[in-house]
């Protein structure tokens, strides 16, 4: 049987806020054990909750950028459950009137299609704790789970899409696009390896053109786009399996382990779960008015579908390079330096695009983390431009500037053309010179090319060009070469 | 209304509370005469009523992102039944 | 000196008949003496005590004194109290020693009061006779002899059973379906509930969240608003509070009740309420009449669906705000917990008593499944019913005077083997805290020599105007001014 793949994300991002949801705790990453929980952190009997501005700010800016309704009137409450991650025995969220109403994002994909991913809606609410389960044991030698409370207290805003995902692809494509958006916005640092941005998978499938939905499973603890495309991959498979074997899709929660590509069920921590949720009474609803929204808006940076557009529109790049260039702020300014130096956009994207992002994966670095600026690369991109150095010498020139030569003063890449001797001749006299030089000594190459078609011509070129390269010391302009050479053989 | 044995004990489990079995009888006789007296609700047309969680009709304040508490770590963890590194003891949890 | 008020209390300071040190050391030895019937104290904070009278008095002879200043009173045990233990009465908080202060605490600290110690309570506030804490009942000072001893009412009992044992002038006190007004009026003192918002809840350990108000505890009406001036006003830490300003609520005790509108809820005059006890509060209300007021029945058409809903309200609020109590951060743990559940379910089986066990229990079940719209919604929707009905009644009449409770101070244990009997004790209070209007409690007279309250119930805000009506009333009677034997 064909099947439909039908997947909906939900998407825990903790904002980048100085202090907790509820209290003046600091959020600063890495301290030691509790020592970032305070009184009402710890849920100290009596102490109450007072919301964070900055939090709802975030929370409408994520808003704004979806293309959301913002709630005007949202409302706290209460979900119960025991957990020794949860001091107070419930976590404060957001049920029935979430701060983002329905909104959309747009996913380019590969092959110049496009897909529009409907927001449910966003919701605040507070991160848990963590629970370290090392080598900790009691005065009876019990083993022992240590609770650390720093986390708790994070704004989260929680994500929900609608179901309208059909691959990993897509998923990927679109939590990309999602990591890029809170990244750009400033909201959340989209650190996935600490946990900033986490996401979770529900997955079902359906009989090829049916309306109805099958039932779904969830899929949790997604640390990284690989393993989320992995994990899709893996349940899309084992739903299959199961259905083509005429059996029934269980409701429930797998956590998928990456590292041995395979997931298991959770059911034993959601037995019998019933979340009594009501509202909070220790916190009133939340009003948000016009000015608070354009306090928010005012905040907005370009965002990379606006970005994508400038792009095509200032640099006069194509869609794809647009999109590629766009969708990460750091690499959009990177790039935006690089043309800044350069008179060649197109050039500066494909270099950017090219050898500057081959590099980055190889070395397994962000452009954050790389030894070059963008100033740097488009100087590179000028002497290429200008025929002073050609594509094969500029490629010297740019694993010379990765590896920290030519100093950081000035014009690196000119001093690295300068000390390497990379600077191409593109003086004709001189050039002329040295092709008169060069075909002198190869008759038969000359009276071969002369009794060739057009066709075969064409490939002979290439036998002068390596001499004429030789002879010049690879400093020739390869260009110029070519034209004198045809000026020549076809006289 | 009254409430079964059943009910009593799966209200027990999302309490967290460790129900006796000889307790059981007298709490359901007195679970079921709290929701008796509570069953007079369903007689009132409550049609077009809106729900009122808060008497005073307020709406939240919210707080600048401030930076307001300090490190209490070891006030907080003195009055606290085990700790060790910093952390909060609990039985190991299994995952 | 123990049988004066605050506000006498305060004038003999600042005059130096007396200083806050021989105050303070005489109302302590009395409470070692005396309390030991009453119970009425959890935690006496001696040293504290005579260490904070001998920097008022200091402070008084530096010229900076206010009117309380060296003036001995007590918290509530519900309170936090930075370095004193603080118990709500409870086995599960027995051994809590908070590092912070209610910011009532913190308001009384800085008025410069001192605290002797800890009154006794209902375990969490859930209680009606302070027979449900840990730390053993309270007696009622009114009604003591050889054969039986009665409650003083709940749930802040030790507060009531101090104040009127003359252990100390004034005390704290929360009331979440009536537990100021009615051990106030089983103990005969006066006792103020003020508009839910009026006073911080901040490190006051929470019951029912939209129902919790804290207020006042005195002999006299003076010293209600004496304390109300130091408890009143905004506390950015707790979201529910009101942010309006807080006016001196002694500026207009004295004002003349002439035009005073005052209204008789019809429903709380009905064949639940003792006779006798009628009489007493029908008699009080002559006594406005004759200060000027004018009086006509008014109707609070919702006003018996009230214990209903808030039998439901108030456990599901404390069945999540309980959840805290799990032993893994501070109070009880169970011994050798086995494993996560049974740390959870034993601490929490041995932590709380059965009172709060059936709320918790009563809570969970109405917030759970299947039960939400019947219960939760539905009590929320009369809720507003009931609001509506103190905003109508309001349209016509200044206050509405009634009962506090519908029979005196009865004897310890006669209620306590079945809780509905026990919830009734509040029908007259709790539509007053599902509205969050104020209230006082204002002794009225008495049957078979047990004190009867009036109730007095205000508008929104409006706690100066039921301090003004009852501070007139205590011109032109006695009542306040009876001691028991």
């Amino acid at each position: 049987m064909q099947w439909d793949i039908v997947i909906g994300l939900e998407i825990h991002a903790q904002l980048a806020t100085k202090t907790k949801i509820f209290s003046g705790s600091s959020t600063a990453f890495g301290a030691e054990p509790n020592t970032q929980a305070s009184a009402v952190d710890l849920a100290m009997p009596g102490t109450l909750p007072v919301p964070n501005e900055q939090a709802f700010r975030y929370a409408v800016m994520f808003g704004l950028a979806v293309n959301a309704e913002i709630g005007r009137r949202s409302v706290f409450d209460r979900k119960n459950y025991f957990y020794p991650d949860l001091p107070k025995g419930y976590q404060t969220t957001q049920l029935d009137h979430p701060i983002v109403g329905p909104g959309f994002v747009d996913v380019d994909l590969a092959g110049g299609r496009s897909k529009r991913v409907r927001i449910h809606h966003a919701h605040l609410e507070e991160d848990a704790g963590k629970s370290l389960h090392e080598s900790l044991f009691d005065e009876r030698g019990q083993g022992m789970t240590g609770i650390d409370l720093n986390r708790a207290g994070t704004p989260l805003i929680e994500i929900v899409t609608e179901p309208d995902i059909n691959s990993a692809e897509e998923a990927v494509a679109f939590a990309k696009k999602l990591h890029s958006l809170v990244s750009s916005l400033g909201i959340c640092d989209g650190d996935m390896s600490q946990g900033s941005l986490r996401f979770d998978v529900n997955i079902s499938l359906k009989p090829k053109g049916s309306d109805t939905l099958g039932t779904r499973t969830e899929t949790k603890n997604l640390n990284s786009f690989r393993f989320m495309e992995q994990a899709i991959a893996h349940e899309v498979e084992r739903q299959m399996d199961i259905l083509e074997d005429g059996g029934r899709i269980i409701q429930e929660t797998r956590l998928y382990n990456g590292d041995r590509d395979e997931s298991r069920s959770m059911r034993s921590k959601e037995e019998a779960n019933d979340y009594r949720y009501f509202p909070c009474p220790d916190l009133l609803p939340v009003v948000i008015d016009d000015a608070f929204i354009e306090s928010a808006r005012v905040l907005l940076p370009e965002l990379p579908d606006a970005r994508k557009a400038r792009f095509k529109e200032q640099y006069s790049l194509n869609d794809y390079d647009a999109s590629l260039l766009s969708d990460d702020a750091r690499l959009s300014a990177f790039f935006e330096d690089t043309a800044a130096h350069c008179k060649d956009a197109k050039l500066a994207a494909n270099w950017v695009l090219g050898e500057f992002s081959a590099r980055l994966n190889a070395d397994n670095e962000t452009v954050a983390q790389a030894p070059i600026s963008g100033i740097q690369l488009g100087q590179l991109v000028a002497r290429i431009a200008d025929n002073t150095v050609s594509s094969s010498g500029a490629k010297k020139v740019f694993e010379a500037l990765w590896n920290g030569d030519g100093g950081s003063e000035g014009n690196a890449a000119d001093a690295i053309i300068e000390a390497q001797g990379l600077k191409q001749v593109s003086d004709t006299g001189a050039l002329e010179a040295i092709v008169d030089e060069v075909l002198a000594g190869m008759p038969e190459q000359i009276a071969q090319y002369q009794e060739a078609d057009e066709k075969k011509r064409k490939k002979l070129m290439g036998g002068f060009m390596g001499p004429l390269m030789k002879a010049s010391k690879g400093q020739g302009n390869p260009r110029l070469f070519t034209e004198i050479l045809q000026r020549k053989l076809n006289a | 209304m009254t409430i079964s044995r059943a009910d009593l004990e799966k209200v027990a489990v999302l309490a967290r509370i460790r129900l006796d079995d000889e307790q059981i009888p007298a709490l359901e006789n007195d679970l079921s005469n709290i929701l008796s007296l509570v069953d007079q609700l369903s007689a009132a047309n409550t049609d077009n009523v809106e729900p009122l969680a808060h008497p005073l009709d307020a709406v939240q304040r919210l707080r600048a992102d401030e930076v307001t508490e300090s490190n209490q770590r070891e006030a907080f963890q003195a009055i606290a039944p085990a700790t060790e590194s910093g952390l909060y003891l609990v039985p190991r949890v299994i995952e | 000196m123990h049988n004066k008020s605050v506000a006498e209390l305060s004038r003999e300071l600042e005059s130096g008949k007396i200083s806050s040190v021989e105050l303070t050391r005489e109302l302590l030895d009395r409470i070692k003496a005396e309390d030991g019937q009453y119970n009425s104290f959890i935690t006496v904070t001696e040293d504290l005590a005579m260490a904070d009278a001998k920097a008022a008095d200091e402070q008084r002879a530096a010229g900076n004194a206010n009117a309380w200043t060296g003036v001995p009173f007590a918290h509530k045990d519900i309170f936090c109290t930075n370095g004193v233990a603080t118990t709500a009465g409870s086995k599960m908080l027995a051994n809590f020693v908070p590092p912070y202060d209610a910011t009532v605490v913190a308001n009384f600290r800085a008025a410069g009061a001192v605290c002797l110690g800890k009154t006794n309570m209902d375990e969490f506030a859930m209680g009606s006779s302070t027979e449900s804490s840990f730390f053993g009942p309270v007696t009622n000072p009114w009604g003591l002899n050889k054969d039986e001893k009665r409650v003083p009412g709940g749930s802040s009992g030790g507060s009531a059973a101090a104040i009127a044992a003359r252990l100390v002038p004034a005390a704290t006190a929360t009331d979440t379906g009536g537990s100021i007004r009615q051990p106030a009026a089983l103990c005969g003192v006066t006792g103020l509930k003020s508009t839910y918002g009026r006073v911080s809840r901040y490190g006051m350990i929470a019951f029912a969240s939209s129902l919790d108000q804290g207020g006042t505890m005195a002999r006299t009406a003076e010293d209600n608003a004496l304390m109300l001036n130091v408890m009143a006003g905004f506390d950015p830490k707790d979201s529910t509070s009101a942010d309006r300003a807080v006016p001196d609520y002694t500026a207009t005790l004295n004002q003349p009740l002439k035009g005073l509108r005052v209204g008789l809820p019809k429903e709380y005059f009905s064949d639940q309420l003792n006779p006798a006890m009628e009489q007493q509060v029908r008699n009080a209300v002559k006594e406005y009449e004759k200060l000027g007021a004018t009086v006509k029945e008014v109707s609070l058409p919702h006003a018996e669906l009230a214990i209903a809903a808030y039998y439901v309200i108030a456990p599901a609020e404390a069945s999540a705000n309980l959840s805290r109590f799990d032993g893994v951060r501070y109070g009880y743990r169970c011994d050798n917990p086995q494993d996560l559940n049974d740390l959870y379910t034993r601490t929490r089986a041995e932590g709380f008593g059965n009172e709060v066990k059936r709320r918790i229990l009563v809570g969970t079940y109405a917030l759970s499944a299947g039960y939400f719209d019947a219960y939760y919604l539905k009590a929320q929707k009369v809720r507003r019913l009931i609001q509506q009905d103190f905003i109508n009644a309001f349209k016509e009449v200044d206050v509405l005077m009634s009962p506090v409770s519908p029979s005196p101070a009865f004897v310890q244990g006669e209620k306590t083997s079945d809780p509905v009997t026990m919830y009734l004790e509040d029908i007259f209070t709790i539509a007053v805290n599902l509205a969050g209007v104020p209230a006082m409690s204002v002794p009225a007279g008495f049957v078979d020599g047990l004190p009867v309250g009036l109730q007095i119930i205000g508008n929104y805000f409006e706690e100066a105007r039921l301090l003004n009506a009852a501070h007139q009333f205590q011109q032109v009677t006695g009542w306040h001014q009876k001691f028991p034997q």
